[in-house]
């Protein structure tokens, strides 16, 4: 009796079926790629604001604390997007005419808010405090990036889960001294590992990895 | 349970009983008699989920559903995250800081008085009603409807226009119309102008109505409340021959008698009775003895040491029985009714003697004048005036017979004397007694006018209606029921641009003033202090109290004659009394979807009120739970269905009012019967002579009585003082203990906080203010009536009642369950997403947003406390209803199990403050809603790795038991044995 099949078939076959395996764990490697794509977290993209407003040039060049606009941070869950008072408070004599600021002294005038676009959105069932954090000494820059050099500010990190969690998990890695907190140019003088179990122990940080932590 | 159609057979019940012996626990009357239909509904896997798996889908549907919804579910998962927008501030509040809430402290009046609140506010909006701690009648605590007034604010459906003749008007022309009218009366002194409030103890609004009545010379103004306080009042009058206010010092009573006094959920001392009972409850040489004689069996009657189930209309017999064993000179008894109690009577009585001045005799408001009065003598006779009874000036504004005023009123508009008539608030043609026809009589008044929140029965009959303000939207004042004034501040804007009574009786008579300016100036007027008045409104404002307004005791003496005893009426068929409904009370919180749902305390009845009797009249009757029956009384009839109670007293039924409207809102109308319809002026709260006829038609109940059952283990535990004495460790008799290591699971270390809770049974009245400050405080969902009856109901906590012994004399207990947060969590190992799993402080998280809706948790849950969104049953549309939420807690959405997370916000809240300021969190600081509303302080929360803690010492003590400890669960949340106080008098005839 012939053979039915072609002596090929077998390579046909065992390709198909590797092919098949590898068709599959390239699909999965493909949508873990997409879902840590910048097109999915945003990272890294910038988003076009009511007001042209730069971080480089009044964090960066001029040298203003994060503080002096996101006054609640040290203390509060959110850091404080600043009201237009802010704003006026130096735009009411240096620039008081000029015609980026029109929308800040419209607001002003109005009463009614500035909107801003959200860079950094967390999910509604993340319960994310900035109070705490920067109390246990890390950096702004450690989430926001170099917020100093940023024109218009983009996320720095893609904020997903398993990055929150590399910090939560090994928090030693990314600490810093609470007096550094706010300089986004400090670095490590000699070993942060060192430093960081240091400062684990000195602020009492947990590596606290429970969901309630940060969801409720 | 509704579902079982046939009726129950008593006779065998109590053979059934008889058969038990001791005190079997038993939850409802099918349980007891152990209906088939009962039977298979505890043998299905989940009872909650029966009547959902009985609507079959066939396979084929099934498989097409299950591949279009994962085809849905994997396209949903390609969406990037919504964008969001940031809206600052333009000048931003000083001390507002965002994501912690501000705290106002302001009051919530009901039936006039008021009870202290603190009003949690995240950035201008108030999401949740908390006690306020320094108001008297607060103490700390907080009841179900006041909690609720909160979700009133956002009621969808409140009035949110000015509207006459149904069209919408503008304020300016109310005020021209009205303004016309009054110009009109002003030369006959105002004749014709009529004015009815509810109760009226703001002094602000006192002196208003006063200036228009200066102005208006001839003009009257009617106070009517349809649940008031009347009796009370002619009570006081016919004793001491003034409207005196009597309140009564339970913390220093060692024996205090409940004449028909729903102590804890009537009155405007409701939540500090309840602290006061509570605090002398806990075993030990301090421990104080409370005897209740009730008609429908009430959260008194169920913390009572001794519980006698009387008809209403005879509780002047044995008040007078009592009198006359006391050797006061009093009109003789009927001694029909009272005859089989003697041996109670005189064991009341020696006790009674026994502390005197130490006791306190606490008449229902229900009851009748004379029983006030006998309450008075008796207190007199016994020496307590001035120790545990204290008398005050009135507390109302103007102390009036709300009846007769009322009546006047009509009778002055049946003759046509009434040309303009001004309602501020209430809703007299829904709830005035229906013999006086109030809304015929309303039809001859030439301009009707009304400020209400809802556009109700009487708005639809008045020329205008005004919308007015919540009572978090206004600005006024109001008493408590010592005097004490609170200054109530708004916590936001009007929504709909309503105003206050204070707003639209000032812009009657001069020009338009806001309510701040009116109540200010008031105040500012009576200010005799000589010290800085912004200092004393601030230091009012921020405390929630003004001080030194408490009305001083003062000393009253019996007047002769004070002894009129009640006109015998006809004793034949049955007696018919009416009560506010716990929740609803008159009617005014009718759309109010927190309180519908929430389970009424002893009948664990929602979305419902009932004819409510006793199991020995129902049989003789013929009639069974969900039988609608025409309750017929002096020509009147409702029909209205049956709900047999255990312990109810015998031929007597009792009915809720406040439900059964016909306008008001969606979740009002068409709710319930509608009991005023019954109700006269002359029998306000108990009506002789009723009749019940069974129509052959049936009504389906939403009752969580029977859902979730665990099946007669010992859960609640409960022993009498004796008992404790001699056995501290009664709790733990015939318990099995598991050793802790029995399990394949590797153990948790607990090196930080440890979470713990523990519920002391013997302080528990079975309130539900806990379930009510969970739901507000943790988002929860109302899923409505017939959800409910599926067992869908969502409440984290619920709050189990079991009776006990006897089947028309029960003891009844009471079970706070909320999630047990086991140590050896059986949800957690089953769940195959990992969902839910253990934290490093005890807790069973609940991850919502990775849970798949597998229910495998809840079906592993010995305690039945889990809660599934079978539906969408979080509104996601409603813009008022999402302002009401709490933005620390997650909203759930379809297809997610929830449950009690012991407030994970609060504790995460807590531990961040406390370690921004390097410090551990200090016990007590930390509370958890239902402990913080808990009028009793039975529910303690706190962190078990300390010794020192609160919650660790109760824990230490032998009453402490863990609910079905013996599956090694190791729940966190355990439970103190409740131990009651029985005269030993009396002990022969309670074994028996």
């Amino acid at each position: 009796m012939p053979q039915i099949f072609h002596r090929s078939t077998n390579t046909l076959s065992r390709l198909s079926i590797f092919g098949a395996l590898f068709a599959l764990a390239a699909l999965l490697w493909g949508i873990a790629a997409v879902n840590r794509s910048a097109y999915m977290t945003g990272q890294g993209v910038a988003r076009v604001q009511p007001v042209q407003f730069s971080h480089k040039h009044h964090a960066g060049q001029l040298g203003i604390d994060c503080r002096y606009c996101h006054t609640q941070v040290e203390t509060a869950a959110y850091a404080g997007i600043p009201p237009t008072q802010t704003c006026m408070n130096c735009h009411a004599q240096i620039w008081a005419d000029s015609a980026f600021l029109a929308p800040v002294r419209a607001s002003f005038r109005t009463d009614r808010s500035l909107v801003w676009q959200k860079v950094h959105v967390l999910p509604d069932y993340v319960y994310f405090n900035h109070g705490i954090h920067v109390q246990k000494g890390v950096g702004c820059v450690t989430c926001h990036g170099r917020v100093d050099r940023m024109n218009q500010v983009y996320r720095a990190a893609s904020l997903q889960m398993e990055w929150c969690l590399a910090c939560h998990r090994r928090p030693e890695r990314y600490l810093r001294p609470r007096e550094r907190v706010f300089d986004l140019a400090w670095r490590p003088r000699g070993d942060q590992a060192a430093l960081g179990r240091r400062l684990v122990k000195a602020y009492g940080v947990r590596t606290r990895t429970d969901c309630s932590a940060c969801h409720r | 349970m509704t579902s079982a159609a046939a009726p129950i057979d008593l006779t065998a019940l109590r053979a059934r009983l008889a058969g038990r012996g001791g005190r079997a626990l038993w939850r409802s009357l099918d349980e007891l008699a152990e209906s088939p239909a009962f039977l298979e509904l505890l043998h299905e896997e989940l009872p909650q989920h029966a009547a959902a798996l009985a609507r079959s889908v066939d396979r084929r549907q099934f498989l097409k559903l299950m591949a279009a919804s994962l085809g849905l579910a994997g396209l949903a998962a390609c969406a990037r995250p919504p964008e969001d927008k940031i809206v600052p501030y333009v000048k931003q509040p000083e001390e507002l800081v965002l994501g912690e809430p501000l705290f106002y402290a302001t009051a919530v009046p009901l039936g006039g008085f008021a009870v202290g609140v603190l009003a949690e506010s995240h950035e201008g909006r108030p999401t949740k009603l908390e006690g306020n701690p320094t108001h008297p009648a607060s103490l700390g605590a907080i009841d179900p409807p006041t909690q609720a007034t909160l979700l009133g604010l956002y009621d969808p459906e409140r009035s949110q226009t000015i509207t006459s003749a149904g069209k919408i008007q503008t304020w300016s022309g109310f005020l021209a119309a009205v303004r016309a009218a009054l110009d009109a009366q002003r030369p006959r002194g105002g004749a014709g102008l009529h004015v009815l409030t509810e109760t009226v103890t703001s002094p602000t609004l006192h002196a208003q109505l006063r200036a228009l009545l200066a102005e208006f010379p001839q003009a009257t103004w009617h106070q009517w409340e349809p649940a008031g306080r009347d009796a009370a009042r002619a009570g006081a009058l016919r004793a001491f021959g003034a409207p005196v206010e009597t309140r009564y010092d339970l913390a220093r009573a060692d024996v205090v008698l409940a004449l028909d006094a729903d102590l804890f959920a009537t009155g405007p001392s409701r939540l500090r009775y309840a602290r006061e009972i509570a605090g002398r409850r806990r075993p030990g040489p301090g421990m104080s003895r409370l005897y209740a004689v009730e008609s429908m069996p009430t959260t008194t009657g169920a913390v009572a040491d001794h519980r006698l189930a009387l008809a209403a209309a005879d509780v002047e017999g044995f008040t007078r029985t009592v009198a006359a064993e006391l050797g006061l000179a009093v009109a003789a008894a009927p001694a029909v009714a009272v005859a089989p109690h003697h041996a109670w009577v005189r064991a009341l009585v020696d006790d009674l003697r026994a502390h005197r001045g130490a006791c306190a005799v606490v008449p229902g408001e229900h009851q009748p004048p004379a029983v006030h009065a006998l309450a008075h003598a008796i207190n007199d006779a016994l020496g307590n005036g001035g120790r545990t009874v204290i008398h005050t000036d009135a507390v109302e504004a103007a102390p009036t017979d709300q009846a007769a005023s009322l009546r006047a009123l009509v009778a002055a508009m049946r003759a046509g004397a009434v040309e303009v008539l001004l309602i501020l608030g209430g809703n007299p043609v829904y709830a005035a007694p229906a013999d006086l026809d109030f809304a015929g009589a309303l039809g001859k008044v030439a301009l009707r006018v009304h400020l209400s929140l809802h556009q109700d029965e009487t708005s639809e009959l008045c020329h205008w209606h005004l919308n007015a303000a919540h009572v978090l939207e206004a600005w006024s004042d109001a008493r408590a029921h010592d005097g004490t004034v609170t200054i109530l501040q708004p916590l936001i804007a009007p929504l709909y641009g309503g105003r206050s009574a204070h707003e639209v009786l000032a812009a009657l008579t001069g020009p338009e003033r806001p309510g701040h300016d009116v109540v200010r100036e008031h105040w500012q007027g009576v200010h005799s202090g000589g010290g800085d008045f912004e200092a004393f409104w601030r230091r009012a404002l921020n405390d929630g109290v003004v001080p030194d307004t408490a009305l001083a005791p003062r000393t009253v003496a019996l007047r002769p004659g004070w002894d009129v005893p009640t006109p015998a009426a006809p004793a034949a068929g049955l007696e018919l009394v009416f009560r506010p409904d716990p929740y609803l009370i008159d009617g005014r919180f009718a759309n109010n979807g927190w309180l519908q749902e929430l389970p009424r305390p002893i009948t664990k009845l929602t979305w419902d009120n009932a004819a409510l009797l006793a199991p020995a009249t129902a049989e003789r009757l013929g009639v069974a739970n969900g039988d609608v029956v025409e309750v017929a009384v002096g020509g009147r009839s409702a029909h209205a269905p049956v709900w047999v109670v255990p312990g109810h007293a015998l031929d007597s039924v009792t009915v809720h009012l406040g439900y059964g409207r016909r306008r008001g809102g969606a979740l009002a109308t068409g709710v319930g019967f509608d009991a005023y319809a019954l109700r006269t002026a002359d029998a306000p709260s108990i009506a002789r002579g009723a009749a019940l006829r069974p129509t052959g038609r049936r009504h389906a109940f939403a009752c969580t009585q029977d859902h979730q059952s665990m099946e007669g283990r010992a859960l609640v535990r409960a022993a009498t003082l004796a008992e404790w004495r001699a056995h501290p460790d009664f709790a733990h008799a015939f318990e099995e203990t598991p050793p802790r290591d029995r399990t394949l699971y590797p153990p948790h270390a607990y090196e930080g906080y440890a979470w713990g809770m523990a519920i002391d049974l013997g302080a528990c009245i079975g309130c539900n203010a806990c379930a009510l400050a969970c739901q507000a405080e943790n988002n929860v969902a109302v899923v409505g009536k017939e959800e409910v009856a599926r067992g869908h109901e969502m409440h984290w906590l619920r709050v189990d009642r079991y009776f006990a012994g006897d089947l028309d004399a029960p003891a009844i207990l009471h079970q706070p369950v909320p999630c047990m947060q086991c140590e050896n969590a059986p949800c957690e190992v089953v769940c195959p997403v990992n969902a839910t799993n253990h934290d490093g402080e005890g807790l069973n998280v609940m991850v919502y947003n990775r849970c798949v809706g597998t229910r495998y948790c809840s079906n592993n849950c010995p305690y039945k406390v889990r809660r599934f969104n079978f539906y969408l049953y979080s509104d996601w549309t409603t813009e008022t209803l999402k302002m009401a939420r709490n933005p620390d807690v997650t909203v759930r959405s379809r297809g997610v199990m929830e449950k009690c997370t012991y407030c994970v916000q609060r504790i995460n809240r807590a531990r961040i403050h406390a370690e921004e300021a390097g410090r551990r969190i200090a016990d007590g600081e930390l509370v958890t809603a239902c402990q913080q509303a808990c009028p009793t302080e039975a529910i303690v929360f706190g962190d078990v790795n300390d010794p020192t803690s609160r919650v660790a010492r109760l824990k230490a003590d032998p009453r402490n038991y863990a609910l079905l400890g013996e599956l090694n669960t190791r729940p966190r949340t355990t439970y103190l044995a409740a131990v009651r106080n029985p005269n030993p008098a009396l002990a022969a005839e309670q074994r028996s």
